[in-house]
């Protein structure tokens, strides 16, 4: 009896652990996790943690000191290049491996290995794989393994993560796996190249061919000039306007199709990509010269705008090795500093915003996807199998076809949604093999000018403005990558891809790519707008962002004896550079007779607005309200009519096209019998912008930081919101200080190229990426309030100096 | 007597083996605790429910003083108890006490069989 009552009792034990030890749905094994000797327990961090350590590996050569100053920044020496690369390594993972591994298995399209099995995941990983992100990866790889320096920096870095990998215990595991019920893998340098290629999605990933190609059904091609204009009225260039550009050294011509075949075609496609990127993504950055500082010297600022995350992309550190120091913010995934200084040299990057991605519709022979047709005759395509494992369930197997074009991304098997007899083909810079990579390493190390145009030079995708001043006293900025050279309109919409004609003919000589180095106007600034004004040879689309190119510009322009202080003032400046030109025009078509006494309040708020987008700002949302609902009431009609969404044109062109002429013929509702005025439509979209205000203030959401809500979410996203934080502060996409809802400037930067560096940066977040430790957030609020840290280039010989806090030496043994 | 002993010798035994094995080490240490001091079985319950409820709620709360409640919070509320620390730290040592509680009642079944 005794016994069966031990039987019984051992199987509900039993039961009970298996039970405990088991991930129920989004439950995570409780046991497991809650067990305070292995479970999210010991991911909390004690307040006093103690960051010292002696570690030994085999593979380095020499020794490695590292010290942590009181913001957990490591300062690291080491003996050579390979020890340095392998303790950077090491850091990122013992301080960001999940995000790490989640950023690279997202390039891979393998998020499903995660994530089991939601449809909604495995579109994306299938897209992934589709968009050839996983080939562009192996490209890179083979390329920057066949470079000596660049294979040497890569193996050392790899050896890096893998050392923390390994010594990593159950109970020290990120509480992001323990949540996930997973382990983290084994590193590699396809990571790294797959990191890369990430970077190139989220910045040169986003075009609108496939919306601009459903919208040519509906609308003639000739109305594109109108709606997405090349050349905004109000550019600020990159290049100061006036530049002479040299006659151009390739000449694209233009298929004698062209106008039947691709700009008269009228087929519509019911197609978009599941990925998309924020359109914010942008950045700025500016060199003011010597002769317009205080100091005499050269600053150098930037502020690239990205999803702000927990843990943040960037990871600070300073890099020292017998031929480099270098301090900065790096990318947990990749070795080098990204943007950052020198003891001679400062740089910072933005983003190109220009189209580099095109789409080709291919005919395949038959459903094998064997052959397609190419220049009169079937050749052979390359099937890739691609292996999709999903968490839990069994593996699913997609065959991509890859052509001269690139791998055929839409077909009859991806999306549901595509015509059954099309098959649409992706070319992408982002899909040659290149090395960036060499380029930061080279950056890191430049002197002078001469060093970082060398350092550039080669750099190919996602498309950067690389801004640079050097205490020789130049500042220079470049606009760089790998751009097709293209006949006007080409790969604006999906081109045919039966034959050779519509293939892209050349790239642009990079020596021709748009540059200036120390301008009489004594600074540079590049802020996503586009970089040359119509003398530039080149057709040159792209997602260009106006207003903030303006509005530093502008700033600069009007500042002498400038200082650090007046940089941190105007990278968090507030002031809506767009709403100045728009709100005269809005109180101008406002028939003020037919509005509620509650509305005429808002028009009175507007009226006395400072123009700031500041945190407590009621004029800020009015006005942006007002003017999302005059873009809706002014374009609806016309484009918004079919599916999926068009492109709406941006607010630039909204208002620069009603600036010109308020009888703008986009204004009129075309559904409507009678003909609409530019009256008609500010007093509509204002009263339904009232409707909206009078919601927000009963809410009590009238105030701009409150209306926009503005978070900085984990990775995770609203699956762990107790990770994320609040962030009450001002600004928008189209402001210098371009913090949105999640997402704005990731990581502010200043640098005086004085005799001695004078530098200041933040970025929301902290250096730890443990939500369990005090250095998740702790800058978050310096940044809030548009505070900066003093950077300090620390000097081997200061190991003493009370910043220091922590030290981890790594030695052979 | 006895249970005191047996209280104190799981709590032993788990936190120890807790540094070497899985989590469910605790169910091990429970087990033995009671093979080596004979108690009966209802007794056995309590002596493993609490050595290990114990020793959870005394880790618990060490390690989250000494995290000033910084993660015991996020996680109470991932877990819906209204970010409350104290319940998230109930609910590990309930669950520790029960995997301890069943596993020396086996113990116990076993040796008075």
């Amino acid at each position: 009896m005794r016994f069966v009552s031990f039987v019984i009792s051992a199987i509900i034990t039993v039961l009970l652990v298996f039970a405990l030890n088991k991930k129920w749905g989004s439950i995570p094994p409780l046991g497991k996790f809650l067990s305070p000797q292995h479970g999210f327990w010991q991911n909390a961090e004690a307040a006093d943690a103690d960051f010292d350590a002696d570690l030994a590996f085999p593979t380095l050569k020499g020794k490695v000191n590292v010290y942590f100053d009181e913001r957990l920044v490591p300062h690291v020496f080491a003996d050579n290049n390979e020890d340095l690369y392998f303790v950077q390594g090491y850091l990122h993972a013992r301080f960001r491996l999940f995000q790490m591994e989640l950023q690279t298995m997202y390039a891979a399209g393998r998020l499903c290995e995660i994530f089991g099995n939601n449809p909604a995941i495995l579109k994306v990983d299938r897209e992934t794989r589709r968009s050839g992100m996983v080939w562009a990866a192996q490209n890179a790889l083979k390329e920057f393994e066949a470079d000596p320096v660049s294979k040497t920096v890569c193996d050392a870095y790899t050896a890096g993560v893998n050392a923390y990998i390994e010594s990593l215990t159950e109970a020290q595991l990120p509480i992001e796996y323990k949540l996930l019920g997973y382990k983290p893998e084994k590193w590699s340098n396809l990571k790294i190249a797959l990191f890369l290629k990430q970077m190139s999605r989220t910045l040169a990933g986003n075009v609108e061919d496939l919306e601009l190609t459903n919208e040519k059904s509906f609308i003639p091609f000739s109305e594109f000039k109108i709606l997405y204009p090349e050349v905004p009225d109000s550019l600020i260039p990159i290049v100061p306007a006036g530049t002479k550009f040299d006659a151009s050294g390739i000449v694209p011509v233009r298929p004698s199709s062209a106008d039947s075949l691709y700009f008269g075609r009228k087929d519509s496609i019911n197609l978009a990509e599941v990925i998309k990127q924020d359109p914010d993504n942008g950045s700025n950055n500016w060199a003011v010269a010597g002769i317009k500082t205080k100091s005499g010297a050269p600053i150098l600022c930037n502020d690239p705008h990205l999803d702000l995350t927990f843990p943040s992309i960037w990871y600070e550190m300073q890099l020292n090795s017998p031929d480099v120091n270098a301090y900065g913010a790096t990318f947990p995934g990749s070795p080098n500093v990204i943007i950052g200084f020198n003891d001679n040299i400062a740089w910072g990057v933005t983003n190109a915003q220009r189209d580099v991605k095109d789409f080709y519709e291919i005919k395949f022979k038959d459903d094998s996807k064997k052959q397609y047709w190419f220049n009169n005759q079937w050749l052979n395509t390359q099937l890739r199998i691609d292996t999709l494992k999903i968490r839990g369930v069994h593996d699913i197997y997609d065959t991509v076809a890859y052509t001269i074009f690139g791998p055929v991304m839409f077909d009859k098997s991806f999306p549901d949604t595509l015509a059954k007899e099309k098959a649409i083909a992706c070319r992408w810079t982002a899909h040659d093999a290149s090395n960036e990579g060499l380029t930061f390493y080279k950056l890191n190390r430049a002197k002078a000018y001469d060093d970082y145009l060398e350092a550039i030079k080669t750099y190919a995708c996602p498309g950067q403005n690389f801004v640079f001043a050097s205490k020789s006293g130049d500042i220079a900025i470049w606009q760089q990558a790998k751009f097709p050279a293209r006949w006007y309109g080409q790969g604006m919409m999906i081109m045919p891809g039966q034959d050779s004609s519509y293939i892209w003919q050349g790239f642009i000589p990079q020596n021709e790519n748009p540059h200036a180095i120390n301008p009489q106007q004594g600074f540079l600034v590049s802020a996503n707008q586009r970089p040359a004004d119509s003398a530039y040879p080149y057709f040159i689309p792209g997602n260009y962002i106006n207003a903030r190119a303006i509005s530093i510009s502008h700033q600069l322009q009007n500042m002498q004896q400038v200082t650090i202080d007046d940089m941190k003032r105007l990278q968090t400046d507030y002031f809506n550079v767009t709403a100045e030109d728009a709100r005269p025009l809005l109180l101008k078509y406002i028939r003020q007779n037919e509005l509620s006494a509650e509305a005429k309040k808002y028009l009175d708020i507007i009226r006395n607005w400072d123009l700031k987008a500041s945190a407590d700002s009621k004029g800020q949302t009015v006005y942006q309200l007002w003017w999302d609902s005059l873009a809706v009431e002014v374009w609806k009609d016309e484009l918004m009519k079919v599916q999926p969404a068009v492109v709406v044109p941006n607010q630039q062109t909204l208002l620069e096209a009603l600036l010109k002429d308020s009888a703008f013929k986009y204004v009129d509702n075309i559904n409507t019998p009678q003909k609409e005025t530019l009256f008609d439509d500010v007093t509509a979209a204002f009263a339904k912008a009232s409707v909206e205000l009078s919601k927000e203030e009963k809410e009590g959401k009238l105030e701009w930081a409150k209306h926009k809500s503005s978070r900085i979410y984990h990775l995770l996203r609203t699956n762990l919101m107790p990770f994320s934080e609040p962030i009450p502060v001002g600004g928008n996409g189209d402001i210098i200080n371009a913090t949105a809802v999640s997402h704005g400037p990731s990581w502010r930067m200043i640098v005086q190229l004085t005799e001695s560096t004078d530098a200041y940066g933040v970025y929301p977040g902290g250096q730890s990426g443990n939500p369990g430790s005090k250095f998740y957030d702790d800058f978050v609020d310096t940044w809030m309030h548009g505070k900066y840290y003093s950077l300090w280039m620390m000097k081997r010989n200061e190991t003493g100096d009370k910043r220091v806090k922590w030290t981890m030496n790594f030695s052979k043994n | 007597m006895k249970l005191l002993v047996a209280i104190i010798l799981t709590a032993l035994l788990a936190v120890v083996g807790g540094l070497y094995l899985p989590w469910w080490s605790i169910a091990i240490a429970a087990f033995i605790s009671v093979l080596l001091i004979p108690i009966r079985s209802g007794k056995a319950f309590l002596a493993g429910f609490l050595g290990i409820f114990i020793l959870w709620l005394f880790l618990a709360w060490w390690i989250d003083i000494k995290n000033q409640g910084v993660l015991s919070k996020k996680v109470a509320e991932i877990f819906h108890l209204g970010g409350s620390s104290f319940l998230i730290i109930l609910v590990t040592a309930l669950i520790g006490g029960l995997v301890g509680g069943v596993a020396a009642m086996s113990g116990s079944y076993l040796r008075n069989r």
